[in-house]
């Protein structure tokens, strides 16, 4: 039976992550780390990825993964989105690996289950499960030639996972040129993916829609997160931070925009729990087209009900609002799910 | 005796020709409300057993949940938590059974979301109480039995320690109703008006003076009530919008069409929290999720109802006669008529902005308004 609760294995799944986050990436830390050289903590994600064996979720044990559904995997991305943590777990172990075993590619399979190799799906993160735009890379024998803009999780990748003419070819990633541009989202920069006559492996055939769409419906997870964080670090705040002789949180004009936040929150959960079960177009859409706008909002919330620490750069916020607005972007927009809706509900327009 | 043995036991005994029969057939086997104890219509069984029951026993007769809502919503419970063993036996099988419709006398016109401010005055005599006030928004006060009834016993204490909760009998001299009509035209609901109405002491529910602890546990299970049951998707009020869409190409227009997407959503986000909330408590996990589903039924059903008159383009209405009705008709009236009526959603049970403190204080933990209200005797408060 469906359900939209977590079960217990979940629980214990997600208490891991967080200790291992709080622990290695507090807010602090990933602050420090979006303006070095090196934004993804790589560090912590083979911890994540070996020690807690998150990238082998979606794998099958016979590839040396671990078998686990949807929900789980939407549990860690909850306690990521929470983190704004910069891992690739998104980007290698839930979109790539969905294409790796879309294509059936058994020897990438084990290597991603084992946390030795990182992949990153070489298609626009702006991409949607609706209207694909014709691939932007040709194959032609073994070689790959095009270039790919706004990819996610590029420069993380030991190898890339480049769609071109049906199938999915596989790319050292030493043998792309992968540059990445200043981002919106400090935590998941993007880069552009060039490829010049590539040395590439047909991995097999691969349906990308599909693959977009699974990661649409878990990115609901992570949003459910960020929406998460941002309200509970913006009631400790109002609980705090006194003005007029008392908490702002006990102004009524604070306090209802808060409870008004908390139902959002409350509907992300269940839709985003509701994808994760139910990984139907439908359910798909409902859940982004409902969570991404909910994360923005309580993102936008958390700046203005902070005053102006919250427009500081010190504060930890922005990562969260940059996240937030990124991924709403991201796999198609709110309005991209609802007018997919207009189909799958029988409303058309 | 194991459930599914007394439903089949049921099914062969009663006969569902006879509403009230089986309804009593129902309760003496246990099988109103598992979860009551054992002879008070329940088993003293798990809540969730109950979901088994109704399954069994859907296609049999029904209380009439729209005639008995604060019956069996609000006045049930109310009495299992606070009622002596005499009341619970009196009660509760003629509330189940729908013999015995009741009503709410909470409302004052001086006291509203302030309901702890209520005037109306019960003062002792002898073994009787004599109570004097005015009760307002009382629906269905005309066809009640029994009213639940908060009053104000000692004046001379802050307001929410002088109150006790009653049963009022209202076929006693001196209750006056009187409807009370509403935007929509008809009289939905009542004025109550009490003029020396004499109630035995033992119509009394919990001590003297502990009257808002009483109401408290009510209006706890009025906006479960009100909020609280999931349907099937795309049902409900968008469900009435997506067919006028569906039905009537004519009248899309584009920027109708993203209010009735959006709006889509958010019922079906809001559908899917209250089968988790129901999910959380079969698993006796009962979550804060509650308090907020009726601030969330509230505001879609005014924007629905809002956006179906909008997109149909109907300036008409259905009936404007001052007319007694016997509940919420929002299916069977006009657009129009679930326009107005819908405005009422975000009042009673509960004003949206008094569910957003509690949603703010219960639940988030966040600090109260000062009050100057809370140590001052009530006789001396500003009104």
């Amino acid at each position: 039976m469906t359900t939209l609760l977590y079960t217990e294995v979940e629980e214990e799944l997600r208490a891991a992550v967080r200790a291992l986050l709080a622990d290695r990436c507090p807010p602090s830390a990933v602050l420090k780390r979006v303006e070095s050289p090196a934004p993804y903590d790589l560090d912590l994600w083979k911890t994540l990825s070996r020690e807690i064996g998150v990238a082998g979720l979606l794998i099958p044990e016979s590839y040396g993964g671990a078998g686990a559904s949807a929900s789980e995997v939407a549990v860690v991305l909850e306690e990521l989105g929470r983190g704004a943590a910069p891992v690739p777990f998104f980007t290698s172990s839930v979109l790539a690996t969905r294409a790796a075993l879309d294509a059936g590619a058994a020897d990438l399979l084990g290597r991603l289950a084992s946390g030795d190799t990182t992949a990153a799906l070489a298609v626009p993160f702006t991409a949607t499960p609706y209207h694909r735009a014709a691939d932007t890379v040709e194959a032609s024998g073994t070689t790959l030639t095009g270039t790919v803009a706004d990819v996610a999780g590029a420069e993380a990748a030991d190898v890339l996972l480049v769609p071109a003419g049906g199938a999915l070819y596989l790319v050292e990633a030493g043998h792309a040129e992968i540059t990445t541009r200043p981002s919106l989202d400090l935590t998941r920069p993007v880069a552009t993916v060039a490829f010049s006559g590539a040395a590439a492996a047909r991995l097999g055939s691969c349906d990308v829609a599909e693959v977009l769409r699974f990661g649409a419906g878990l990115l609901a997870s992570e949003q459910l997160g960020v929406a998460e964080w941002c309200l509970e670090t913006t009631l400790a705040y109002v609980r705090e931070r006194h003005q007029f002789a008392r908490p702002i949180g006990s102004f009524q004009a604070i306090k209802h925009r808060l409870a008004d936040l908390w139902l959002d929150v409350v509907r992300a959960r269940a839709a985003a729990r509701n994808a994760a079960a139910d990984t139907s177009p439908l359910a798909v859409a409902v859940a982004q087209a409902w969570n991404a706008g909910v994360a923005v909002h309580v993102a936008e919330e958390a700046v203005q009900l902070h005053g102006g620490i919250g427009m500081t750069w010190e504060h930890p916020i922005h990562l969260y609002l940059k996240r937030a607005k990124a991924t709403e972007i991201a796999l198609g927009t709110p309005g991209d799910h609802r007018a997919a809706l207009a189909e799958l509900a029988d409303l058309p327009g | 005796m194991d459930v599914r043995d007394r439903i089949a036991g049921l099914l062969a005994s009663a006969d569902p020709a006879d509403q009230v029969g089986f309804l009593r057939a129902r309760f003496e086997a246990g099988l109103a409300w598992v979860h009551f104890p054992e002879g008070l219509g329940g088993l003293g069984a798990p809540r969730d057993l109950q979901q088994v029951v109704e399954k069994e026993l859907a296609h049999t007769p029904q209380p009439n949940i729209g005639l008995q809502a604060i019956g069996l919503g609000m006045a049930a419970p109310t009495i299992l938590a606070f009622g002596t063993q005499e009341q619970k036996e009196r009660f509760l099988r003629p509330l189940y059974t729908g013999e015995e419709i009741w009503c709410q006398l909470f409302s004052e016109p001086g006291a509203g979301s302030d309901l702890a401010t209520l005037a109306t005055r019960a003062v002792r005599d002898g073994d009787e109480w004599v109570v004097d006030g005015q009760k307002v928004w009382t629906s269905g006060a005309h066809h009640a039995r029994w009213a639940i009834l908060v009053t104000r016993t000692d004046p001379d204490v802050p307001k929410h320690r002088g109150m006790t909760y009653f049963v009022c009998d209202m076929s006693a001299p001196g209750v006056e109703v009187r409807p009370l009509r509403q935007i929509t035209g008809e009289a939905e609901f009542n004025e109550v008006f009490l003029t020396g109405v004499r109630l035995s002491d033992d119509l009394r529910l919990g001590e003297v003076g502990d009257g808002w602890r009483v109401a408290q546990t009510t209006l706890m299970n009025e906006r479960v009530a009100i909020g609280g049951t999931p349907g099937r998707r795309g049902g409900g009020m968008i469900g009435v919008v997506s067919d006028t869409w569906r039905s009537r190409p004519d009248l899309r227009t584009p920027e109708l069409h993203q209010r009735l997407l959006k709006l889509w959503v958010e019922s079906e986000v809001t559908r899917l929290s209250a089968v988790r909330l129901r999910e959380q408590l079969a698993a006796g996990q009962p979550g804060p999720e509650g308090s907020g589903m009726k601030l969330s039924f509230a505001k879609l059903n005014q924007e629905l109802t809002g956006l179906d008159l909008e997109l149909r383009r109907d300036l008409g209405y259905d009936d404007w006669s001052f007319r007694r009705s016997e509940d919420v008709d929002m299916l069977g009236r006009g657009p129009g008529y679930r326009y107005l009526r819908a405005k009422g959603n975000s009042i009673e049970g509960g004003t949206s902005e008094i569910l957003r403190n509690i949603v703010s204080e219960r639940v988030l933990g966040l600090p109260s308004e000062p009050r100057i209200d809370k140590d001052v005797p009530w006789k001396d408060l500003p009104r």
